[in-house]
C-alpha cells in the first residue's frame, strides 16, 4: 500500500494461528487460522472500518495491537516501530500510545472498584501524573465523555450500559493514546444510545487528535464513522476501499451481500436482497481457494483452486476477488 | 441515499443527551464525596442485618469471657478444674447453672473456661487453611497448566479421605494435643479454600475487566492484588465465617475421641464426649456444651451473611 509518512499503523501479513486440540496424548495438532495474512494501514486521524461476521478474526486483529494477543508472524508497525519483534520491555512503553475501547461494558469495569479508581488507575499504573493531580484529572475525564464528576465515588452496576461504556472511553482516554481500537463499541447498546456513543467516539477524535481503528459485524455502524473501511471474511481480508467507493460499488460479491442486508427505512420499498446459502468453512480447514468460494453466488471454476489475491482494481480500492483479474 | 438527515439525527439526539445531563446534575443534591473503605462495608454489611449484629455481639461477648477467665480465673465462682466428688452429678440449680459433672466440678464454668480453647482453636484452624489455601488456589488458577494439575491432584487426594479421619491420620503423626489439633484441622480443610479460590480465580482472569488492566500497562502481580484477588475476597471470607464454626466442630469432634484437649482441661467438645455415658442420668452434661458449641457455630454463621451482603456492591444499602 502507499507508504506515505501520515500512516500510523500500518499492518503487514499479520497471521495469528491458534492450536485447537489441546488433548496432551497426541502430537497431532489441528490449528486455527483466526487472521491468515491480513494487510492495511490506517492514516493519521482517520478511522479504518473492520467489518466482518463473528469469527472472522476481527476481534483478534484488535487484540493484537493491544499486545493481548501475541501475532503468529507479520508486523505490526507503529509510527515507524515493528511492535511484534520488540523486546516486552519496550513493548510496555507503546501500551500508552494503543488502548482498546471493550465490547461488553457490562464485563469490562471490575465491579468492585468505584469509577474514579478505575479512570485513575491507568495514570497511577504509568505514573503519569503526581498524586496530588490525579483526582483532577479523574473529574476533567469524566466531564470530557459527559458524566458528571461526582459520579466517580459509584460503583459499575449503578451505571447504565451507555454511561458503562463511557467510563471505557473515559479509562482508555486517561493514557493519552494516539490510536484507539474500539472493538464492537457499540454492538452492545441500544441503538438509541449507540448514536450518542458514536457522536462522543467522533468528537474525541477531533478533540484529542486520535487514530481509531473501529471493528464491528455490519456495515451500518461502520458507515457513520469510517473513513476506509476493510471487509474480513474467515481471517482474510477481501476488500478495502475508502467508504464512498465501497458503499456505492462494492466489487467483493460478498461486500454486496453485507450490504443488501442492511435494514433500510422503507419497508413498503423492496430491493434486492441477497440471500448467502450455507455456513461458514470451519477455520480449522479452510477452503484451499478462494475462501468465500463455498457461499458465492458468482462462483468460477478458478475460485476453488487458486486463492484470489488482494489487489488495487480502482484507485485505493482493493478486492480479493478473481472476477476482476 | 438519506444520509445527511440521519447524521443530523445523532447530533441532536447527542446534544438532547448532554441536556440532559446537566439537568440530572442539577437536580442531585448533595453528591457523596467520601469513600469507604473494605472494613466499612463489612461493618454496614452487618450492621444492617439484625442477626448478624446480634451474632457479633455474642461472639464480641464469647471472646471477653474467654479472655477475661484467662487474665482473672478469679473471677469465676468456682475453679471449673478442682474436683469435689461430694457434689457430683448435680443438677442445674441456683448455685450450679447448668449443673456439675461427675467430678463435681461447675459446668458453667467449665463452658465459660472452655470459650478460650474453642475460638483460639477456630480461628487459628482457618488462618492456616486460609493463608495456604489462598496462595495454592491462586497460583493454581492462574498459572494453569502442569501447576495446577499437581497442585489439584493433591487437593483431591486429600479431599478424597474424611477429613475427620485425616485430622485423625495426621494427629496419631504428630501427638496429642491442642495445638497439634489446631494444625490438624488447619491442614484438613484446605482443599476446599484451595478449590473456590481456583475455580474463582479461573472466571476472573478471563475477563475483560482483567484484559483491560492489561492493557492499560499493569504487571501480573498488579493484577492479582487488585483486580483477580479483591474479587475472590468475599466468597473466601464468607467460607471462612463458616469455617470458624467447621474448625471449632471438628475440635469438639476431636476432642470427643480423646484426642484433643487433655484433662482436666475444659473444651466442649471433650465435656460432650465425657458426658455421653450419663446421658440419660444426667442430660445436662452434654445439653449445655452442646448448646455453647451451637450458638457459637450459628453466630459465626450468621455473620458470615452479613458480611457477604455487605461486600457486594449490589446488595449494599445506602
Amino acid at each position: 500500500m502507499t507508504g506515505t509518512d501520515d500512516i500510523l499503523v500500518d499492518i503487514e501479513q499479520l497471521t495469528k494461528r491458534f492450536t485447537a486440540d489441546s488433548s496432551r496424548f497426541s502430537s497431532r495438532h489441528e490449528y486455527v487460522y483466526a487472521v491468515s495474512g491480513v494487510s492495511f494501514s490506517i492514516k493519521r486521524g482517520q478511522t479504518f472500518g473492520l467489518v466482518g461476521e463473528s469469527g472472522c478474526g476481527k476481534t483478534t486483529i484488535g487484540k493484537m495491537l493491544v499486545n493481548l494477543v501475541r501475532p503468529t508472524s507479520g508486523k505490526i508497525i507503529f509510527d515507524g516501530k515493528d511492535l511484534v519483534t520488540m523486546k516486552p520491555g519496550e513493548r510496555k512503553n507503546y501500551c500508552r500510545d494503543i488502548q482498546l475501547i471493550f465490547q461488553d461494558p457490562y464485563a469490562s469495569l471490575n465491579p468492585r472498584m468505584r469509577i474514579g479508581d478505575i479512570i485513575a488507575e491507568p495514570i497511577k499504573t504509568n505514573r503519569l501524573l503526581p498524586k496530588k493531580q490525579v483526582e483532577e484529572r479523574v473529574k476533567e475525564l469524566l466531564e470530557c465523555v459527559g458524566l458528571a464528576s461526582f459520579m466517580r465515588n459509584r460503583y459499575p452496576h449503578e451505571f447504565s450500559g451507555g454511561q458503562r461504556q463511557r467510563i471505557g472511553i473515559a479509562r482508555a482516554l486517561a493514557l493519552q493514546p494516539r490510536f484507539i481500537v474500539c472493538d464492537e463499541p457499540v454492538s452492545a447498546l441500544d441503538v438509541s444510545i449507540q448514536a450518542q456513543v458514536l457522536n462522543l467516539l467522533d468528537d474525541l477524535k477531533e478533540e484529542f487528535k486520535l487514530t481509531y481503528l473501529f471493528i464491528a459485524h455490519g456495515l451500518n455502524v461502520v458507515k457513520h464513522v469510517s473513513d476506509q473501511v476493510g471487509v474480513m471474511y474467515l481471517g482474510k481480508m477481501l476488500e478495502i476501499a475508502p467508504k464512498q467507493a465501497l458503499y456505492n460499488e462494492p466489487l467483493s460479491p460478498y461486500t454486496q451481500a453485507l450490504l443488501s442486508a442492511i435494514p433500510t427505512v422503507e419497508p413498503e420499498k423492496k430491493h434486492q436482497r441477497i440471500i448467502l446459502e450455507g455456513d461458514v468453512p470451519s477455520p480449522i480447514n479452510p477452503p484451499s481457494g478462494c475462501r468465500f468460494a463455498s457461499r458465492c453466488f458468482d462462483k468460477m471454476p478458478i475460485c476453488d483452486e487458486v486463492e484470489p489475491e488482494l489487489r488495487q482494481i480502482r484507485p485505493n480500492h482493493y478486492c480479493a476477488c478473481h472476477l476482476y483479474a | 441515499m438519506a444520509k445527511k438527515p440521519i447524521s443530523q439525527n445523532l447530533k441532536l439526539a447527542s446534544i438532547d443527551i448532554s441536556l440532559m445531563d446537566d439537568q440530572a446534575v442539577a437536580l442531585l443534591e448533595a453528591p457523596q464525596d467520601k469513600p469507604e473503605s473494605m472494613w466499612r462495608d463489612i461493618w454496614e454489611g452487618i450492621y444492617s442485618n439484625k442477626t448478624s449484629l446480634i451474632s457479633l455481639a455474642f461472639i464480641v461477648l464469647l471472646g471477653l469471657v474467654a479472655i477475661g477467665t484467662k487474665i482473672a480465673p478469679g473471677v469465676l465462682p468456682y475453679d471449673p478444674f478442682q474436683q469435689n466428688l461430694s457434689i457430683a452429678l448435680q443438677a442445674p440449680s441456683l448455685a450450679h447453672w447448668c449443673g456439675t459433672d461427675q467430678q463435681g466440678r461447675d459446668i458453667f464454668c467449665r463452658i465459660l473456661v472452655g470459650a478460650q480453647i474453642s475460638l483460639t482453636v477456630g480461628f487459628s484452624a482457618v488462618a492456616i487453611s486460609l493463608v495456604i489455601g489462598v496462595i495454592l488456589g491462586a497460583v493454581s488458577g492462574y498459572r494453569g497448566g502442569a501447576t495446577d494439575t499437581i497442585i489439584m491432584r493433591v487437593m483431591d487426594m486429600m479431599l478424597a479421605i474424611p477429613s475427620i479421619l485425616l485430622a485423625i491420620a495426621i494427629m496419631a503423626a504428630l501427638g496429642k494435643g491442642v495445638e497439634k489439633a489446631v494444625i490438624a484441622i488447619g491442614l484438613v480443610s484446605i482443599p476446599e479454600y484451595a478449590r473456590i479460590v481456583r475455580s474463582e480465580v479461573l472466571a476472573i482472569k478471563e475477563s475483560d475487566y482483567v484484559a483491560a488492566a492489561r492493557v492499560i500497562g499493569n504487571s501480573t502481580p498488579a493484577i492479582i492484588m487488585r483486580h483477580i484477588l479483591p474479587n475472590v475476597l468475599p466468597s473466601i471470607i464468607v467460607r471462612a465465617t463458616l469455617g470458624i464454626s467447621m474448625a471449632i466442630l471438628d475440635a469438639a469432634a476431636l476432642g470427643f475421641l480423646g484426642l484433643g484437649v487433655q484433662p482436666p482441661l475444659a473444651e466442649w467438645g471433650d465435656m460432650l464426649g465425657r458426658g455421653r455415658s450419663e446421658i440419660f442420668r444426667a442430660p445436662w452434661l452434654m445439653l449445655y456444651p452442646g448448646l455453647a458449641i451451637m450458638l457459637t457455630v450459628l453466630a459465626f454463621n450468621l455473620i458470615g451473611n452479613g458480611i457477604r451482603d455487605g461486600l457486594d456492591p449490589k446488595t449494599r444499602k445506602r
